[in-house]
């Protein structure tokens, strides 16, 4: 399959080359860098959820002593319908600068409508509240459901989707495929299974706030630091957004303090950049936490209707599967998705999968972690789950019976190619936890989950110093452990120790071309980039020795971190340190447009207790499993499923975007957005699966995404199993759970 | 309106060293160490106690850096986690969260180091359960805190001198 | 508008006039409600009088007859006192849940009572034990119980340049504990949805002799609801008076429906919550014996 069936460095766990600085506070986030003679900005963002803005006046704010610049949605550039960015950042240009700051008209609650700089944060402030902006307030809806009413209030007066061509409605995307005669199938099966359910909104929960600094020169050069997820994107979308050349943006990454998809858009750097370039200084911006739960990212709440039909024999015959999706102000299409892969880990030949978004007056979603899927999951891994109990089969056992394998197409028709989705159940199956007995109270839920993840571009460059140490540059910031995957990686292919690569994450300038840290691709893409460099390097070094010993460079062989022929060898500190005088200077780079990514599987296995008097809660046992391909790092691997798994504890328990009749966030704030603190817990138990994926030079699959998939399904069954009652609409906090347990 | 800058001078031991400072009446310890000293591994999440990105000790207690006033200070001892590590040589707790990859994007690790490393002094001895109820107040969305609470353990064993 | 002036007196004296008419200043003991309110925008003094540099609100003092905690003393210190947690486990567990590790080692009684918020651990617990308010102020000193410090959400009794010095708790009787409960849907760093705080005394057949009931975050202000104690009184806390005392609090509690939870729960939820504080109480007695 590929050229390294044995591995010497790769899946070993030494100490990531970023760790000594994050130990001892010296690693350098968004909010710790300081540019001289930076002044301060701040937003002013709007009280009301939906509004037309008729006037902003910041002459008051401006006259104020140690206020350099004011800017409004004016300042920025007049969207088109032209598309931004990729993957799962992609987005119109007309949805996009509006999110960032308004031009004429709210749509959701705390959307920037201007913004200030000046000498010190709390002046910036100040004068923020200085600024006098006067609104026609118009009703806000923030139920899909009401949205869609005949008489709710339209978002957008300029849109008209496919179905609905006569007249402006806030369905902004809706997407059905069809594979077969799902209809006609259902007729012929022996149970069908037919219910909704339903997951609340909520936020990728970061720690860190967005922030940034900008300095503009008088020529427009810009100089742009701040915590994301990919540098390239933002420097796309400060340029699309400001109107300044991409070419004149150098964008360096911070390192960056979580993200989860939420920063792989922008929502202040474009801001700061405008606010620069008026002041002739440079402007430092660090959200609120509040401002980032009321104005960033946020995943959408869904509602999902499943309709499944089996044989009495436990075959998966008929599937109709419709994901009602809310996409806040704008569209973040996140109806897409659902219909793509809701039916993924099932085998079928009759299916119908529909998406749709609608707007509400809430902010803009964004990609949070396999966007849309754990949503669609929920609703499709429960009917299974319920379908399988009507069956009387074991739940692994109907999905072993029905789950897809190599060859069987997904709803895009296109066929798998080696999977490990079987592999992994089989491991559930077995597990130790799985057999193991419950105790009286506790219950069991399992589930499972798939993400398509992602290519995309992405580039790599290696410099060789004299002394055989190799600096690896990529374009992909480290949200996870990265860099600690590339250094491995390069190692292996040049047979150098470890602790002689030292990778970098490079600005915008210093690289080429790098998507974003997202879609589960940096290890797969990015490292099939170093992977490629480095094989540029050991290609050259053969090439090197095979003149020196004037051979011909093909019967050069490269191995143990040296290049042999017959009786000659020089090694790589050798060839490095004599650079100079056979060739010159090792520098490699590589640059690809991967097309080697793999789906990622998963299966988690759940125990829960639910306290009968109160409700509440309490995750007793969980183990995850899941097919990463090759771990190049395992530690870093089970970091991404243990994290997955409790964000998806999180989500099914007690996260939810609470909104009041206005619009405005109920739950701003860490103390009553309830994401899980250690004690909440017990271990997250792992098992790595490794299927290589057949188009990977070390067989990687991306890991990142599919870990938050299974887990509410899962922890949804085991509070049935706990209780005996099917709860359908999550979370699943003590309150829901208690009012179907007693008559309150 | 040119108001007066009004400024307190304060003086407190930061990790050690006699530092003097200025502040504003109303300004936080973790604005000040973060802007005035330049102690950027303090980490600021919410600014309201929820996230324990600040932690910090203050004459060796706990504390959230975002709730305590920086004139409060004045001949107080400040640890950060500038000032964990001794020279050279990393706490074991910082050298445990390495090994076990207790650690993912990194913003919240200097407070849990801070806080960890306070608990093993409060309590050398500590249970799983008793770890996981102290680091409570440190928030982190990456890890599912599984791996923090094994290299916490961990060097817990290291500091009582068992083997791990 | 920002605080102008930190003030650091040395004595009660010296705090008295540090905080001058009162209308612009703060009194400042863990900081944890106030620092959060002036980041927040829901309160903007101009002056804040710190507390903690005067020995007499920090002490932790236990005679024979009382057990008096200042009203800046930290949480922290409480919990960690030789003799408190013993005497007094319930006010210790109420005190550890006042937020996190961090939270409780700045965070006081004397504070989250002054805070007055509906859900405040500490109160019900501090009214379940009798305990009653030592003040200070331009016109001298007075005493309240707990349960009149209160009087509404996020206010207090204290008029302008009072100052709460002290919290005095009877000391337990033998045959005497407490117990705290409440419940959120964290382990930690949450609001108590509701809470409860009981304080019997048993005799040596296990009769209850006195028993005081007090529910947090199902009304304006925590409750001393009188008539689930005496439903014990008398009884050896055999279901039927556990189900009155139960019944008692359910009937006391006037919640509303907000983020952290619909009245109806909170209303199921006390009773539970009141039930289960009583046995732990009743264990912890036993356990004594």
């Amino acid at each position: 399959m590929n050229a390294y069936q044995e591995f010497k460095t790769i899946g070993s766990r030494p100490v990531r080359p970023d760790g000594l600085d994050k130990v001892t506070g010296r690693a350098r986030y968004g909010a710790d860098l300081n540019m001289q003679g930076q002044l301060y900005g701040h937003v002013v963002r709007s009280p009301h959820a939906h509004a037309i803005i008729e006037s902003i006046d910041c002459s008051k704010a401006l006259a104020m002593e140690g206020v350099l610049a004011v800017m409004t949605g004016d300042d920025l550039v007049k969207p088109g319908d032209e598309m931004l960015g990729s993957g799962e950042g992609a987005m119109a240009l007309k949805d996009f600068v509006p999110m960032v700051m308004s031009q004429g008209k709210v749509l959701f609650h705390s959307q920037a409508v201007a913004a200030i700089a000046a000498t010190s944060p709390e002046l910036a402030a100040e004068a923020a509240r200085a600024v006098e902006v006067t609104y026609e307030v118009l009703p806000a809806v923030t139920d899909v459901h009401k949205a869609l009413a005949a008489d709710a209030p339209i978002l957008h007066h300029d849109r008209f989707p496919d179905d609905y061509p006569e007249e402006p409605t806030n369905l902004a995307t809706h997407i059905s495929l069809t594979v077969g005669n799902p209809d006609a199938a259902f007729e012929g099966a022996d149970v069908i299974v037919e219910q909704t359910y339903s997951v609340p909104m909520c936020h990728q929960g970061y720690i860190e706030p967005h922030a940034c600094v900008a300095r503009v020169d008088i020529t427009g050069r810009t100089d742009l630091w701040c915590c994301t997820q990919g540098h390239f994107a933002v420097r796309h979308f400060t340029s699309a957004a400001t109107g300044i050349d991409l070419g004149k943006i150098k964008v360096t990454p911070s390192e960056i303090g979580g993200g989860f998809g939420g920063k792989t858009t922008v929502y202040i750097e474009p801001l700061a950049v405008v606010l620069a370039q008026k002041a002739g200084r440079p402007v430092k911006m660090v959200m609120d936490r509040g401002d980032v739960f009321r104005a960033t990212g946020a995943a959408p709440g869904a509602e999902t209707r499943v309709k499944l039909g089996a044989t009495r024999d436990g075959k998966l015959v008929a599937v109709d599967v419709d994901c009602l999706m809310d996409s806040g102000a704008y569209n973040g299409a996140p109806a897409a998705f659902p219909a793509y892969m809701a039916t993924a880990c099932y085998k079928f030949t009759d299916a119908r999968s529909t998406g749709r978004s609608v707007y509400t007056n809430k902010p803009k979603i964004h990609a949070y972690r396999a966007p849309s899927i754990p949503q669609v999951t929920l609703g499709f891994e429960l009917a299974i789950t319920e379908l399988a109990a009507e069956l009387g089969i074991d739940p692994i056992e109907f999905r072993l019976m029905n789950a897809v394998e190599e060859g069987d197409a997904n709803m895009m028709g296109a066929p798998y190619k080696r999977i490990g989705l079987r592999e992994c159940l089989e491991v559930a199956r077995n597990h130790e936890h799985y057999k193991s007995p419950l105790s009286e109270g506790v219950g069991r839920g399992v589930a499972m989950g798939y993400w398509i993840n992602a290519g995309m571009q992405s580039s790599a460059t290696l410099n060789v110093s004299s002394d055989g140490h190799v600096a690896v540059l990529t374009g992909s910031p480290d949200i996870g452990g990265s860099r600690a995957s590339m250094a491995l990686m390069a190692a292996e292919v040049l047979g150098i120790p470890f602790d002689h690569v030292h990778p970098e994450v490079a600005p915008t300038d210093s690289v080429g071309h790098t998507d974003v840290t997202g879609g589960s691709r940096t290890t797969l893409a990015t490292g099939e980039a170093v992977i490629r460099a480095a094989e540029n390097c050991v290609a050259e070094l053969c090439r090197r020795a095979a003149a020196e010993w004037g051979v011909e460079a093909g019967v050069v062989a490269w191995s143990q971190g040296a290049a042999h022929y017959g009786e000659h060898s020089l090694t790589f500190h050798e060839l490095a340190s004599r650079a100079g005088n056979m060739g010159g200077p090792l520098t490699f780079s590589s640059s690809l447009n991967s097309t080697s990514a793999a789906p990622g599987f998963a299966v988690h296995i759940c125990d829960a207790e639910v306290d009968k008097e109160t409700g509440r809660t309490t995750i007793v046992r969980y183990t995850a499993i899941q097919d990463a391909g090759k771990a190049i790092h395992p530690d870093y691997v089970e970091g991404q499923m243990q994290g997955g798994a409790v964000q998806g504890i999180g989500w099914a328990l007690n996260e939810e975007y609470l909104y009041n009749a206005d619009g405005v966030l109920q739950n701003p704030g860490f103390l009553d957005y309830r994401i899980p603190v250690a004690s909440d817990l017990p271990y997250i138990d792992t098992v790595i699966v490794e299927v290589p994926n057949p188009l990977h030079p070390f067989g990687v699959k991306g890991v990142g995404e599919v870990p938050i998939v299974p887990p509410m399904p899962a922890i949804a069954e085991a509070v049935c199993q706990s209780t005996g009652v099917r709860f359908r609409d999550l979370p699943l906090n003590p309150p829901k759970i208690m009012a179907e347990l007693v008559d309150l | 309106m040119n108001k007066p800058l009004n400024k307190m001078a304060v003086q407190a031991t930061i990790n050690g060293e006699r530092t003097a400072f200025l502040c504003s009446p109303g300004q936080v310890l973790a604005d000040v160490l973060r802007d005035e000293l330049e102690l950027i591994g303090t980490k600021i999440g919410c600014n309201t106690g929820d996230c324990g990105a600040c932690s910090v000790l203050v004459d060796n207690r706990l504390v959230c850096a975002c709730l305590v006033l920086a004139a409060e200070v004045e001949g107080k001892s400040v640890q950060t986690v500038e000032g964990i590590a001794n020279g050279g040589e990393l706490h074991p707790v910082q050298q445990k969260l390495l090994e076990h990859g207790g650690l993912q994007c990194g913003i919240c690790t200097p407070g849990v180091v801070v806080a960890a490393k306070a608990l093993l002094e409060h309590n050398p001895d500590p249970t799983e359960e008793q770890a996981r109820y102290w680091l409570a107040g440190n928030l982190c969305r990456c890890t599912g805190y599984d791996k923090i609470i094994r290299a916490v353990l961990d060097a817990a064993k290291t500091m009582r001198g068992e083997a791990a | 508008m920002a605080v102008q002036e930190f003030l650091s007196p040395k004595s009660l004296s010296e705090a008295q006039a540090a905080f001058g008419e009162g209308a612009a200043s703060s009194w400042l003991a863990g900081g944890t409600d106030l620092l959060v309110g002036i980041r927040l925008g829901a309160r903007d003094p101009s002056r804040v009088v710190d507390l903690k540099q005067i020995p007499e609100l920090t002490a932790i003092e236990i005679d024979d007859a009382s057990v008096r905690i200042g009203a800046a003393a930290s949480a922290f210190d409480v919990l960690h006192n030789s003799d408190v947690p013993s005497l007094l486990p319930g006010l210790a567990e109420a005190l550890n849940l006042i937020g996190s590790t961090q939270i409780t080692g700045r965070c006081s009684a004397g504070g989250n009572l002054c805070n007055a918020s509906p859900a405040a651990d500490s109160i019900p617990a501090l009214i379940a034990n009798g305990a009653q308010c030592r003040i200070l102020g331009p016109e001298g000193e007075r005493v309240l119980p707990v349960e009149n410090f209160v009087v509404g959400p996020n206010q207090n009794a204290l008029a302008p340049g009072e100052l709460l010095v002290e919290l005095i708790l009877p000391k337990p009787v033998p045959g005497t504990s407490d117990a705290y409960l409440r419940l959120t849907p964290r382990t930690e760093m949450d609001i108590a949805v509701a809470g409860a705080g009981v304080s019997i005394t048993l005799d040596s057949s296990g009769t209850c002799t006195a028993a005081r009931v007090a529910i947090g975050a199902v009304a304006p202000t925590a409750l001393l609801v009188e008539p689930a104690g005496e439903a014990l009184v008398g009884s050896p806390l055999d279901q039927a008076a556990m189900d009155a005392a139960v019944a008692a609090v359910r009937a006391a509690a006037k919640p509303i429906s907000d983020k952290r939870g619909p009245a109806q729960y909170r209303t199921h939820v006390v009773g539970i919550l009141v039930s289960r504080a009583i046995a732990n109480a009743q264990a912890r007695i036993e356990e004594a014996r």
